[in-house]
C-alpha cells in the first residue's frame, strides 16, 4: 500500500500549493493543540478544528481549509470531503444570527411551520437564505433532541424552546439590538 | 416538562432534581463513585462483565443488544489498545433522554464509562456528542476536569494501578453518526459512512482496535448495576428486559417529559392517559410512535384496552418496538400521510449516500410523497411506496434504510384511510388495489 494515502503523511510531491493559508492567534493555536492532544491520530480532530475555524473566520473558507490540511497533515480534498458531509459545517458565509428551526415530527405537529413562517416574514428571507445585511440566516433543520419542549429553534449553539410567535418576535428584536448572544463558540 | 420515575424508585433519574446536581460533591453525597470504588476494591474485569450480563441490561440506543454480551466480545488477549466510546449522538426523532442525563448528572456517565473501561482493559474513552449539543460538551468537560482533580480520571485512579482518560468529541450534524460504525469513522475524522460488519467494533473498531460503543443511557445504568448487583437490577424489569428504561415523551400529551419506568410497565394506555395526563386540548388519541421515528407506528386501537406492556417483548407483541424510547403521541388532528411524509424527508436528508438503495430510494420516496401532496397522486402510489420500501429494506450496510422503510410500511398498513384520502381524487376504477385489500 502506498504510504501517501495514509493520514498524517506529508502532502505528496507536486501537490498544488494553496494560495493563502489562514493564521490564528496564539490562544487559538493553543486551543487547537488541546484538541490534537486528545487523539492518537491527528485527523480525528478534524471536526473540532473545523468548528474553531468556522468560529474565527465566519465559515470554512479556502484559507481555513488549507490551514486544516496543513495542520492535520492531510490533503485539501480530504478536508472538503469531510466538510461537505456534515450539515453544521458552513462552506458558505452565514448570517451573524443563524436561526435554525426544527422541522421534524414532534415540532411539526406542535407548530414548527408557524414558527418558520413567522421568522421568514419578520426577517424577509426564506429558509436557506441570508439577509442582505448579513445579520440573519434562516434554516429548517432536522430533529435537535428538544421534542418535549417543542416547537424550538437553535440560534448558533443556543437552544430556544417552547416557542410562540411572541417569543420569536422578542428574540429577533434582541438580535437586532445586539442584546442576544449569537450562540457561536 | 416532567422528569422523573413512575412505578419504580428512580435510578438513572435519582439525582436530576437535586440542587447543583452536576457537581461532584452532590454526586458523591448521593452514592456517586461508590460503584467505581467497589469495582477497583476487588472485582476482576470478568466479575464486572458477569454482573452486567446478569443484569440483562440491553443497549438503550435502539437496537437492544445485550450489553454484557457486547462487552464479552472484546478479545482479552489483544495487544492493541482498547477503547470505550459513548454514543451521545442522540438524533433519533422523538428522543431526548440522553440530553437530560448529561445535563443533570454528568458524573454518572463518567463513572459508567470508567467501569466499562476497567472491565475491558481500556485506557482511553471518548464521548461522541452530537454537534448541536455543544452545551452538553461544555458540561461534560467541566465534570471531567472536576473528576480529574479528585483523582477519579487520569492515571492511578483512586490510588490503584487502573488509569483511564475520558475525552469529549463533537459531531457536526449527521444522524447517521448514531450508527456505531459510522460514529467510529466520524471519530477517525472521516465522513460518517457505516462500515461493513463483520468485523464488529468489539474486534476492530476505533483505529482498527477493539472498541465498545454504548449509548449514554446504557453506560449510566452500569453504576447502579454494580452497586445493587446484576440480579437485583434484572428483577426491576422482566425476564428478558432488565432494569428500568427512560421514555422521552413528546407530541400531543398534557405532560411531555422524560419518564423512567420499570421494564414491563403496564400498560401503555394508562401511561398516556394518567401518567402523561392525557391528550392535550381534550382531543382523542390517534397514534403513537413508541420508540423513535424508526419503529412501526401504532394506531390507538392497538393500544386502548390492549394492556400493552412497555418492554422489548411487550412492544413486539403489540406490533412495534422499544427502539430508543422516543415516544411520540399524535392526536386525531394529525394526518398520518403528512406525518409519514415528514419522517421520510428526514431520512432522505440523513441518508449518508453510501448505499445506493438507501440514497436513491429515500430520494425517490420523497418525490412520490411530494407529488401526492401536490394533489397528483395516482391510484397505485401506495403500492409504489411499498415497492420502493421493499427495495431499500435490508439492502444497505446499516439500518438507516430499514428505518426509512418501516414507518411507511406500517403507516400504509395501519392508516390506509389517510393515504386513500390523498390518492382517491384521481383514482380510477380498480387501480387502488393496495389500499382496498388492506
Amino acid at each position: 500500500m502506498s504510504e501517501q494515502f495514509t493520514p498524517n503523511n506529508p502532502l505528496p510531491q507536486g501537490a498544488p500549493v494553496p494560495d493563502e493559508i489562514a493564521t490564528f492567534s496564539a490562544a487559538v493555536e493553543e486551543e487547537i493543540d488541546g484538541h490534537l492532544a486528545k487523539y492518537p491520530v491527528k485527523r480525528s480532530a478534524i471536526l473540532p478544528l473545523m468548528f474553531i475555524v468556522q468560529r474565527e473566520r465566519g465559515y470554512l473558507d479556502k484559507p481555513g481549509v488549507a490551514y486544516l490540511a496543513d495542520r492535520l497533515g492531510v490533503r485539501i480534498t480530504d478536508i472538503w470531503e469531510v466538510a461537505t458531509f456534515y450539515s453544521m459545517i458552513n462552506t458558505e458565509p452565514v448570517g451573524k444570527y443563524h436561526l435554525q428551526v426544527c422541522r421534524t415530527l414532534s415540532c411539526k405537529i406542535l407548530g414548527a411551520d408557524k414558527i418558520t413562517g413567522h421568522c421568514a416574514r419578520r426577517l424577509g428571507i426564506r429558509p436557506g437564505e441570508t439577509s442582505a445585511d448579513g445579520q440573519f440566516s434562516l434554516s429548517e433543520v432536522e430533529c435537535l433532541g428538544s421534542c418535549g419542549t417543542a416547537p424550538m429553534m437553535q440560534i448558533g449553539f443556543d437552544y430556544y424552546e417552547n416557542l410562540t410567535t411572541e417569543r420569536v418576535d422578542e428574540l429577533i428584536e434582541k438580535c437586532r439590538g445586539g442584546q442576544l448572544s449569537n450562540g457561536v463558540r | 416538562m416532567f422528569i422523573g420515575a413512575i412505578g419504580c424508585e428512580p435510578l438513572q433519574l435519582a439525582r436530576v432534581g437535586l440542587e447543583r446536581s452536576q457537581s461532584l460533591e452532590t454526586y458523591q453525597k448521593h452514592g456517586g463513585y461508590e460503584a467505581l470504588r467497589k469495582v477497583l476494591g476487588g472485582m476482576s474485569p470478568d466479575d464486572v462483565i458477569g454482573e452486567v450480563k446478569k443484569s440483562v441490561l440491553r443497549g438503550r440506543g435502539g437496537a437492544g443488544f445485550p450489553t454484557g454480551m457486547k462487552w464479552s466480545f472484546v478479545p482479552k488477549d489483544s495487544l492493541k489498545p482498547k477503547y470505550v466510546v459513548c454514543n451521545a449522538d442522540e438524533s433519533e426523532p422523538g428522543t431526548f433522554k440522553d440530553r437530560y442525563l448529561m445535563e443533570r448528572d454528568p458524573h454518572m456517565l463518567i463513572e459508567g464509562m470508567l467501569i466499562a473501561a476497567y472491565a475491558l482493559g481500556s485506557k482511553a474513552a471518548y464521548i461522541y456528542t452530537r454537534g448541536e449539543y455543544r452545551y452538553l460538551i461544555e458540561i461534560m468537560e467541566r465534570a471531567i476536569e472536576e473528576a480529574r482533580a479528585a483523582g477519579l480520571v487520569g492515571e492511578k485512579i483512586l490510588g490503584t494501578d487502573f488509569g483511564c482518560e475520558v475525552y469529549t468529541h463533537t459531531g457536526a450534524g449527521a444522524y447517521i453518526c448514531g450508527e456505531e460504525t459510522a460514529l467510529l469513522n466520524s471519530l477517525e475524522g472521516l465522513r460518517g459512512h457505516p462500515r461493513m460488519k463483520p468485523p464488529f467494533p468489539a474486534v476492530a473498531g476505533l483505529y482498527g482496535c477493539p472498541t465498545v460503543v454504548n449509548n449514554v443511557e446504557t453506560l449510566t445504568a452500569v453504576p447502579d448495576i454494580i452497586k445493587m448487583g446484576g440480579e437485583a437490577y434484572h428483577k426491576l424489569g422482566t425476564e428478558k428486559s432488565g432494569g428500568t428504561k427512560l421514555w422521552s415523551v413528546s407530541g400531543h400529551v398534557n405532560r411531555p417529559g422524560v419518564y423512567e419506568l420499570p421494564m414491563g410497565y403496564a400498560d401503555m394506555e394508562k401511561f398516556i392517559m394518567e401518567d402523561c395526563q392525557g391528550i392535550s386540548n381534550g382531543r382523542k388519541l390517534k397514534a403513537v410512535i413508541p420508540g423513535g421515528s424508526s419503529v412501526y407506528i401504532m394506531p390507538a386501537s392497538d393500544i386502548e384496552g390492549r394492556s400493552v406492556k412497555m418492554d422489548y417483548e411487550g412492544l413486539v407483541a403489540a406490533g412495534s418496538s422499544v427502539g430508543s424510547g422516543g415516544f411520540i403521541v399524535m392526536d386525531d388532528t394529525v394526518d398520518i400521510f403528512e406525518s409519514t411524509k415528514n419522517l421520510t424527508e428526514f431520512y432522505k436528508h440523513e441518508s449518508c449516500g453510501w448505499c445506493t438503495p438507501c440514497r436513491e430510494g429515500t430520494d425517490w420516496l420523497v418525490k412520490v410523497f411530494k407529488r401526492i401532496a401536490r394533489g397528483e397522486g395516482k391510484a397505485d402510489d401506495a403500492q409504489l411506496l411499498l415497492d420502493l420500501c421493499d427495495n431499500i429494506e435490508g439492502k444497505s450496510f446499516c439500518p438507516l434504510g430499514d428505518a426509512a422503510s418501516w414507518p411507511i410500511q406500517s403507516a400504509i398498513k395501519k392508516f390506509p384511510e389517510d393515504f386513500r384520502r390523498h390518492l382517491m381524487p384521481l383514482a380510477s376504477g380498480n387501480g387502488d388495489q393496495t389500499l382496498s385489500t388492506m
